[in-house]
């Protein structure tokens, strides 16, 4: 299965992005932002990391970067994108999943290790997980996931929500939201659920000895899904 | 021409930038603060001498990147 990692000026999650994918058997390739065409690929990432200097808002200049039209074109053909952390903030601004990305409610960088509860399986990423409750680690500053009333709806309408926020018991209380963000959304789809925009890396829990595996879990079972 | 827009949280997006200013100023002694919401502020100047042109270019811009029309409302404020 070939992958594929955008890296933009600024993005520094790229390169883990590339070692995990590696690890779980994508044959990844990175991309530069300045590129006209994607190389052929069955799942393409937006990684991680402060593209242009989070200059403006968040994601928005990398979303006008020359690669990002066969970014969308291969999305709206209906390939599997993903966006991590600052990738999510890039597919907000793009239009392929809806929402924005604000400022963090207490204006902190949180950096540190979370619990986020899958609300549905019925998509290529999740599907055949035999677990819903996955501690990953997120690192952001603008992670307060914010939407319209009426975009609301049509997220809850269509299962669009990915990922919440929650305790290690799966609870999604308003008390195991990090960052203020809206019904704890961690992560959300596009309507087509192929592509998938979180905070959570799970780049970084792709070994034991680093900080867990849960990532690994994540990255073994989206292989075995694009196969 | 240079264009003049301002660009400003939309009333119901929570601000919580313009919450600790608001904080600070009061802890500075200004005591009569309802509210303090931030926004951005573009001069730009573009190639066009028709104002009502150039008032077009700069509205573009403010749709298509400048702003963010889920959270933000923008305003051209002044054309010279």
């Amino acid at each position: 299965m070939k992958s594929a990692v955008i890296t933009f000026p600024g993005s520094n999650c790229d390169r883990d992005m590339h070692v995990a994918l590696n690890k779980f058997g994508f044959k990844n390739q990175m991309v530069w932002h300045n590129d006209n065409e994607l190389p052929k690929s069955d799942l393409v990432v937006l990684p991680g990391g402060f593209s242009y200097g989070d200059y403006l808002r968040c994601g928005s200049m990398a979303s006008k970067s020359k690669i990002m039209q066969s970014v969308i074109n291969f999305a709206k053909s209906g390939g599997l994108v993903m966006g991590i952390c600052n990738g999510f903030q890039i597919l907000v601004e793009s239009g392929l999943v809806p929402g924005v990305l604000l400022r963090n409610k207490y204006l902190e960088f949180i950096c540190k290790n979370v619990f986020v509860k899958i609300d549905s399986k019925d998509n290529p990423y999740f599907k055949n997980l035999d677990k819903e409750v996955f501690e990953l680690h997120i690192a952001h500053n603008e992670g307060n996931y914010f939407c319209t009333n009426d975009q609301l709806k049509e997220i809850q309408d269509n299962n669009q929500v990915a990922i919440y926020y929650c305790n290690d018991n799966g609870k999604t209380e308003e008390k195991f939201n990090p960052n203020g963000s809206l019904n704890n959304i961690a992560g959300i789809f596009n309507k087509e659920k192929n592509v998938l925009g979180m905070m959570p890396h799970p780049e970084r829990m792709i070994d034991e000895s680093l900080s867990g595996e849960d990532g690994s879990i994540f990255f073994k079972n989206l292989l075995n899904n694009i196969k | 021409m240079k264009v003049s827009a301002i660009i400003t949280l939309k009333k119901d997006v929570l601000d919580p930038q313009g919450k600790v200013i608001h904080q600070t100023l009061d802890g500075m002694g200004f005591k009569d603060i309802n509210e303090v919401r931030q926004g951005k502020y573009f001069e730009i100047d573009v190639k066009e001498n028709d104002p009502k042109k150039a008032q077009k270019i700069v509205e573009d811009m403010c749709n298509k990147l400048l702003a963010n029309l889920v959270i933000e409302n923008y305003k051209i404020i002044e054309i010279q």
